[in-house]
């Protein structure tokens, strides 16, 4: 990379409503992690023991939103970092787990955990450790201001290193052509 | 000894401590603990705090978009249910058996997939605790920090995961969530160029992963009592094998050991799953608890996973992983393994057996042939199990004569091992946080002993689940977008 920032970035990642396939695909820049963590250090992720975001710079999600828990992570996300990137089709527009928006929560919930042949104390986790879900899975920008969308699912790594080294060179991020999808 | 710290009593008087989230794991966890005032741990619970539906909200979709729809439960296994669904439903379409290609493409994929998942896991999330230490700084206990301190360690990680992804991108068109197998077969085969591309790395592979396993192996030689002893357990152990005993990662009859070693249940047609299995609901948890059913809940939980299929085959059919299974069995002095940290070492064996398959599968023409769908009279349900990288998979399904999926039952790995992760926790909570003065290093002991489980969170919270309370969600401007139902 040709210009260098004068100190390195503070990046969070946090998967919220998501299948962890969009930090996958953050791994998939392969060797270009160690070019990475050159000119950027992680905060909180799920690859670090980091618990709590602090001021960052940059925020990455991955994932919608599906219950109280997620909604409080996001907006400590929005808090704490400058820039805040939506992730994937999920953070973007709620994807696939979006698709129970149109079941009836108790429908669900009675199916699954006490009208199934093979259970046994049928019940519905009810403990106050279980963060609240939401009756609708949401995408992200509905419950906060989002800086920038990468959509697919997932983004491909060279998408996501395409982006985040224009993003940290000061250049507008663009994806065109093949690392712009829909899928 | 089970369940001993599951449920304290008078429990609004005791102290609350939170792991919150389990990190360096898949997926979405927590851990509390209950505390008298003298720091004695008196409950000890891992919960799993996210829900999906997907086993709702399959039903009623076109039985060929499953394969596709179910890997987006898990992003880190993704191959494991898009195969699985595809066994399962091969019978719907009549395809039994699917033809030699369709079968050794998808065990490529799925070898692929073992390996990049297992050098995910070993590198990028374990490796910190195992080089620098349990208590080690925070900031440095991350694949970065390995990066700094070993960094051909790292390195060969990174090109392992990188090799297993490429592996999978080539049979299943994209590194994670590709459409490579449909009911029936498979839409791609090898052309000859993507063959020669892979082979270029195969053996340097072969030799990075015995490099590993000899590292975790070192491990368990260099901290004897520690690696043999933190957050032991006894159960049962369960997994597919082959007909004749071997390992096999993608397909067989299931097996059950009980602790000491001894074969209780051999034979298991995949198909009966559901004679012999049965799941547990706690209110604490949006995870089940398997049990094998004749013994109860109370007895009849069990391991999966690496740990489970090293020791549950007779033999793994490829020379090199072979010899470092017997190291392993070895080490046990004649009693099975069941330390948690063992599956560390148990995963590499399996991610070298993984990149020996992968080897002698581009070696065969198979593997080329366009013969890649088969066909026969439909059929109206099917179980699809796979051994994916964290455990037994099982996927059933049922289809009506409109082609629309009328029931959906998943068994992901991680939950088989629920009451084990439990059980680790406990252990650990009793041996080493007891009365003590609780600091961030001896609270990411529990989380040491949950990751040797390599768990998949995210697959675990595929159902659905409510809470007694109501929330409301309010946009940037105060407006209600939504409230969470207490009776849906
Ligand atoms: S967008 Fe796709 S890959 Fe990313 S979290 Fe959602 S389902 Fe997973």
């Amino acid at each position: 990379m040709s210009t260098l920032p004068a100190r390195k970035l503070r990046v969070a990642t946090a998967s919220l409503a998501g299948c962890f396939g969009c930090h996958m695909s953050f791994l998939d820049i392969d060797e270009h992690l160690f070019e990475l963590v050159d000119i950027i250090e992680f905060d909180r992720s799920p690859l670090t023991d980091i618990k709590e975001v602090g001021p960052c710079d940059i925020g990455i999600i991955e994932g919608g939103v599906c219950n109280s828990e997620n909604v409080h992570v996001l907006r400590e996300f929005r808090r704490n970092c400058k820039t805040l990137i939506a992730l994937g089709a999920c953070a973007v527009n709620g994807g696939l787990p979006a698709q129970r928006n149109h079941i009836p929560l108790a429908e669900c919930l009675r199916e699954v955990y006490q009208f199934r042949p093979g259970l046994e104390n049928g019940q519905i986790p009810n403990d106050p450790e279980l963060p609240l879900p939401l009756d609708k899975v949401r995408p992200i920008h509905e419950v906060v201001r989002i800086d920038y969308f990468i959509p697919g699912c997932p983004p491909s790594g060279p998408a996501i290193w395409k982006f985040l080294t224009d993003l940290i060179a000061g250049r507008t991020p663009r994806l065109t052509g093949g690392l712009l999808h829909y899928d | 000894m089970s369940f001993e710290l599951e449920t304290a009593t008078n429990r609004e008087s005791l102290r609350r401590v939170a792991i919150d989230p389990v990190s360096r794991v898949e997926g979405h966890g927590k851990v509390t603990l209950l505390l008298d005032e003298a720091g004695h741990v008196k409950e000890a619970r891992l919960h799993i705090v996210e829900f999906r539906g997907f086993e709702k909200f399959i039903q009623g979709r076109p039985y060929w978009e499953v394969p596709v729809m179910v890997q987006r439960l898990c992003g880190i296994c993704p191959v494991s249910h898009h195969l699985a669904a595809a066994k399962a439903l091969d019978p719907v379409v009549g395809a039994v058996p699917i033809t030699a290609t369709a079968e050794k493409i998808r065990r490529l994929m799925h070898y692929g997939q073992i390996l990049q998942s297992h050098a995910l896991h070993f590198f990028h999330l374990s490796s910190p605790d195992l080089l620098f230490g349990f208590e080690s700084p925070v900031q440095q206990r991350n694949i970065v920090g390995v990066a700094g301190a070993y960094p051909e360690v790292a390195r060969q990680g990174v090109l392992l995961r990188k090799f297993g992804q490429e592996v999978i991108r080539i049979t299943a068109g994209k590194r994670v969530h590709g459409t490579g197998a449909v009911p029936g077969g498979v839409n791609k085969s090898l052309t000859p160029a993507e063959r020669d591309e892979l082979l270029q790395d195969a053996d340097q592979m072969i030799q990075w992963s015995r490099d590993a396993v000899h590292l975790a192996r070192r491990l368990h030689e260099t901290n004897g009592s520690l690696y043999d002893e933190f957050g032991l357990f006894r159960s049962h152990i369960f997994s597919l094998v082959r007909a004749d005993g071997a390992m096999d990662l993608y397909d067989g009859h299931l097996r059950l050991r009980d602790a000491r070693g001894q074969i209780v249940r051999d034979d298991l047609a995949c198909d009966d799953y559901e004679n012999f299995i049965r799941e547990e609901v706690k209110s604490w948890s949006y995870m089940k608890f398997p049990y094998i059913t004749e013994l109860g809940p109370g007895r009849g939980w069990y391991k999966v996973g690496p740990l489970a299929r090293v020791q549950n085959c007779d033999f793994i059919p490829s020379t090199l992983a072979e010899i470092e299974r017997q190291a392993f069995i070895a080490h046990g002095d004649g009693e099975p393994i069941h330390a948690p940290l063992a599956y560390h070492w148990a995963r590499m064996i399996e991610m070298l057996h993984a990149a020996e398959v992968i080897r002698s599968l581009l070696d065969d023409p198979d593997i080329l042939s366009d013969k890649r769908m088969a066909e026969g009279p439909r059929g109206r349900e099917g179980v699809g199990i796979i051994e994916a990288p964290r455990g037994t998979l099982i996927h059933h399904y049922r289809v009506g004569d409109d082609d629309l999926v009328s029931y959906c039952n998943l068994i992901v790995s991680t939950t088989h091992n629920n009451q084990a992760m439990n059980e680790a926790v406990r252990q650990v909570a009793r041996r080493y946080l007891d009365g003590r003065q609780l600091t961030e290093g001896l609270l990411n002991h529990i989380e040491v002993a949950i990751r040797a489980f390599d768990p998949c969170l995210s697959c675990a919270t595929h159902a659905l689940g409510k809470m007694p309370l109501a929330v409301e969600l309010l946009d940037a401007e105060g407006k209600l977008l939504d409230h969470a139902s207490s009776g849906g």
